[in-house]
């Protein structure tokens, strides 16, 4: 074994080890005491009524939010890159702010535009919406906080797609709407997914922000992690751990679902231990083989 | 199909990209659109197609103006520089992409694309995509999608630019070789000189978005209209004297210009071919100095200073290169077998002949 070879190896340790140590390693721990009380437990855990409410709560704003988020961020995106107008660096730094804001004040900005002191929030409650307490102020908040993901994901794929792509697709007789379903949006469908994936993950395990925006009401507008944090707060560890994996879970197939998704096709993993790296594609060619003429 | 340009012009901001440019693509030609980069023939090939709108002028395909067309109705064959391939479709998918759009079968789809797969040597590919394919092959697939839905004519970005030099000369001989097979109405852009000389029936040359001329490679090669043209295509000496007693003096050397008046000042181009180098101080009028001796592989190109110290490049064969013992630094005798007088540019000193035409010299100075 060569010396670069041993590096190799050292360096490929250090970073699944680091992988095992700061996630795996919790995780583990997790799952661990939450079928330490028996399959049963869990169960019953999560039947709980207002468990459960939580967590489909938590599961349908999450949706709606990132539904939203796709439509929006890739338009925005779209804009970002595509045009050029006065102020456009200034809207491009500022969609990195959920990033930067600690999400309690992100909800108490949220709470200030739409409490039933502020001007839109009187005039959405007369028109019969109440956004604070309520699950439009989950949804605002989820919003929120996983803006950045789409427009973020979706950005440098579409400065990466050429413009000759489309033009292509003109010159075949596709009109622009065709063109943009079956050329622009398969081709950045990989950074869309992603920002998607994101959203939904990151909107399933909002906190901070929530509870400012929505509070703690049990079946109405209590989510998953404001849940968990109320069974810690009133000694039930049990139930909490047991609500926190089921969110996990659901996380986890879904970032499976992703890294699947979005590999290229004909593509194959990475191997952990290669030792050399093999030519894969043909790639070669000697242009035209003659004799077809 | 036949396309036809009359006073097509496209302006972007303040500048020009295509001044007033007509010209004629007869039915089932290959032409080539050469120039340099930022000539304007993209813009042209774009316009034609119905990726730019012109500034004025009309276009034509097929007898029936499309200025009023859009892109997907001008039934346009269009292959891009970059191939432009959609990356997340097959080889199949991407042939077979302007043949969903209009609605053909699937059965007939499905033969047309094996039909071009065939044509384009692309057998067995079909399930690939364009990033496990080769430069040459994903330029074959790209002209493949461009052909599929029988277009009316054929439009091609600097097809071979993107491939490396074999490649390339393998892909202009089968260029040929299609075409003549389809024989479909076809233009391409380049800005390689050898090339639009080798692929074309007929070339336009381009320069600063001016037609400067279109004619048969060996009409633009041996009759260049304009001391661009000249310059532009394969190699030239060109140089500059006043007309004395019928004769333009440069330096030494005389070149006849019967018709012109005395006093003018006029550029006398010829071929390196064309200049006669011997040993022999007395086989030829003309004395110079031998400075550098050029291996071009299929011949020798020779420079030689005159004792005014104008500086000429010769071009002789390997045969004829052995016959002599040339050493650098050498006196050496020459002589110009054929010139032409270059058409004045506008704007030059004001003549009662004709500009722009050009004036055979078959005499030796």
């Amino acid at each position: 074994m060569t010396s670069h070879m041993l590096l190799s190896l050292a360096l490929r340790s250090a970073a699944v080890g680091y992988v095992l140590l700061l996630i795996f390693l919790p995780l583990a721990a997790l799952g661990q005491q939450s079928v330490a009380a028996g399959w049963d437990r869990f169960i019953q855990d999560l039947s709980a009524p207002q468990a459960a409410a939580a967590l489909w709560l938590t599961v349908e704003t999450a949706a709606i939010a990132t539904a939203i988020n796709a439509v929006f961020g890739t338009l925005s995106a779209l804009v970002l890159v595509r045009y050029e107008f006065p102020g456009r660096w200034l809207l491009n730094a500022l969609v990195d702010l959920p990033f930067a804001i600690p999400t309690l004040v992100a909800g108490l900005m949220i709470a200030a535009i739409y409490g039933p002191t502020s001007v839109i929030g009187t005039w959405l409650q007369q028109g019969g919406l109440t956004v604070l307490y309520n699950q439009p102020g989950i949804i605002l908040a989820m919003l929120f906080v996983t803006m950045p993901f789409t427009i973020r994901s979706l950005q440098p794929v579409l400065m990466g797609l050429e413009r000759d792509q489309e033009e292509a697709a003109f010159t075949l007789g596709a009109s622009p709407w065709m063109t943009f379903w079956k050329v622009t949006v398969p081709s950045v469908l990989p950074g869309l997914l992603t920002g998607v994936f994101l959203t939904f993950v990151r909107a399933l395990g909002e906190f901070g922000s929530i509870v400012i925006v929505a509070g703690n009401i049990p079946m109405k507008t209590q989510v998953a992690s404001v849940y968990v944090y109320g069974e810690i707060e009133s000694y039930n560890p049990q139930a909490a751990t047991s609500v926190s994996v089921l969110i996990l879970l659901i996380s986890f197939v879904v970032l499976l679902l992703l890294e699947r998704l979005t590999r290229r096709p004909g593509e194959r993993l990475p191997q952990l231990f290669r030792w050399s790296s093999r030519n894969e594609q043909p790639g070669q060619d000697s242009a035209v083989p003659t004799a077809a003429h | 199909m036949k396309i036809e340009v009359r006073g097509l012009t496209k302006k972007f901001g303040s500048g020009t990209a295509v001044g007033n440019v007509s010209f004629v693509v007869n039915e089932g030609e290959l032409l080539g659109l050469l120039g340099p980069s930022g000539s304007g023939k993209t813009t042209v090939l774009r316009l034609i197609a119905g990726l730019e709108v012109p500034t004025s002028g009309d276009i034509f395909i097929d007898g029936k103006r499309v200025n009023d067309l859009t892109v997907q109705e001008r039934n346009i064959g269009f292959v891009f520089q970059h191939y432009a391939l959609f990356k997340h479709l097959t080889v199949f998918d991407n042939i077979a992409f302007g043949l969903k759009i209009k609605k053909w079968n699937r059965h007939d789809i499905e033969q047309r694309v094996l039909e071009l797969l065939a044509l384009m040597s692309l057998d067995g590919l079909g399930r690939r995509y364009p990033h496990q394919l080769s430069g040459g092959q994903r330029q074959r697939v790209a002209i493949a999608r461009a052909l599929a839905p029988r277009p009316s004519v054929l439009l091609m970005d600097e097809p071979f630019g993107a491939v490396d030099a074999k490649v390339r000369q393998e892909l202009r001989e089968w260029l040929i070789r299609l075409h003549t097979d389809l024989n479909v109405t076809s233009l391409f852009v380049t800005h390689d000189q050898e090339e639009a000389m080798e692929v074309s029936g007929r070339i336009i040359v381009f320069s600063k978005g001016k037609l400067e001329q279109a004619g048969s490679p060996a009409d633009v090669y041996e009759e260049p209209a304009t001391e661009f043209v000249a310059r532009f295509i394969g190699s030239m000496n060109i140089v500059e004297g006043i007309v004395r007693r019928g004769q333009v003096q440069v330096g030494s050397l005389e070149f006849p210009a019967p018709g012109f008046s005395d006093g003018q000042k006029l550029q006398v181009g010829f071929r390196p071919y064309y200049v006669k180098v011997a040993e022999d101080a007395t086989r030829y009028r003309q004395q110079a100095k031998l400075r550098h001796v050029y291996f071009l592989g299929v011949a020798y190109r020779l420079e030689i200073e005159t004792a005014d110290g104008l500086v000429l490049r010769s071009r002789m064969n390997k045969e004829e290169f052995r016959r002599y013992r040339f050493v650098v630094g050498q006196a050496v005798s020459f002589a110009v077998t054929h010139f032409r007088i270059l058409p004045q540019e506008s704007g030059g000193p004001s003549t009662d002949i004709e500009a722009g035409k050009p004036i055979p010299g078959p005499l030796t100075p």
